[in-house]
């Protein structure tokens, strides 16, 4: 029993750790990245990050490990919402500007 | 030879599987935000979701699994592929990248990385001390209808608005506007 706790895909730190890799990796795009499409893409892997945060946490410290499950279908919910928002305003975009280049969307620079 | 008979093992396949899995997710991450062709990103994208819906199998959620593939891959992916295909064709010439640009955000990035990795590396992370061990499908179907009925309502109406908000503002060229 003791040698199964230390396996590694039976310790926190591992998803803990791989959240953070995934939410780095989405920064940078969201970051580096100037399409659009692209910035949602990574955009997804920061909320990806979140649910694993919550499911780990879930899994090895929560009193009710029904909670975080309930708490990561909602964040799913959020991001398809988000996405088909964020898919609309991308065409609209393209549609007025020609363009899905975010540095070529500065009508409202002030 | 030892150590090809410990990877026969249920222990040693599962955790091959989760090697498989972790691979799986950073790969496709990195697809995601590297690749400079749009389509490749999307499918890159997909790759990465697939292998964090196996990383939910191994945290004992295969409803939450199966749900990620079917929202997230199913869904969201398609949805992107829609959107490449209604916005700037593929053959067009890159705009060129600006390496200082690509460095600020390597830097920017690494920094979240390595304070959010020294935070979880110096926090000691205690368990509840009483832990229940029900995850099954229908006490998720329970909380979902008693405590977070509110949370549950207004995510359906969010939908719905943006629903109709995606509709309204994707529409254009016909009558308005």
């Amino acid at each position: 029993m003791e040698s199964a706790r230390m396996l590694v895909f039976n310790q926190l730190e591992t998803y803990l750790y791989l959240a953070l890799m995934l939410f780095a990796i989405g920064l940078y795009g969201v970051l580096a990245r100037r399409n659009l499409i692209a910035v949602l893409i990574s955009v997804e892997l920061i909320l990806n990050a979140a649910s694993i945060n919550f499911m780990a946490f879930n899994r090895f410290l929560a009193p009710t490990p029904a909670v975080g499950q309930v708490i990561t279908l909602f964040i799913m919910a959020v991001a398809a919402a988000e996405a088909a928002i964020a898919l609309s305003i991308i065409v609209a975009v393209y549609r007025k500007l020609r363009s899905v280049n975010i540095e070529q969307a500065t009508e409202l620079r002030g | 030879m030892n150590w090809l008979i410990s990877l026969i093992t249920p222990v040693g396949l599962a955790s091959g599987a989760f090697i498989m899995v972790v691979a799986m997710t950073l790969l496709g991450a990195l697809i995601a935000v590297a690749a400079r062709n749009i389509f490749h990103n999307v499918l890159g994208l997909a790759l990465c979701l697939i292998g964090v819906a196996g990383l939910f199998l191994y945290l004992n959620s295969p409803f939450v699994a199966l749900m990620e593939i079917l929202i997230y891959v199913g869904a969201i992916c398609i949805a992107i592929c829609f959107a490449i295909m209604l916005s700037a064709p593929m053959y067009l010439p890159l705009p060129p990248r600006h390496p200082l640009k690509i460095l600020g955000a390597l830097a920017g990035a690494g920094l979240v990385f390595a304070f959010l990795a020294l935070l979880t590396k110096k926090t000691t992370w205690a368990a509840a001390s009483v832990r229940s061990d029900d995850w099954s499908i229908t006490t998720i179907g329970h909380y979902l209808l008693t405590d977070y009925v509110l949370i549950f309502e207004v995510i359906s109406l969010l939908l719905v608005v943006a629903m109709l908000g995606a509709v309204v503002t994707a529409r254009g060229g016909r009558g308005s506007s």
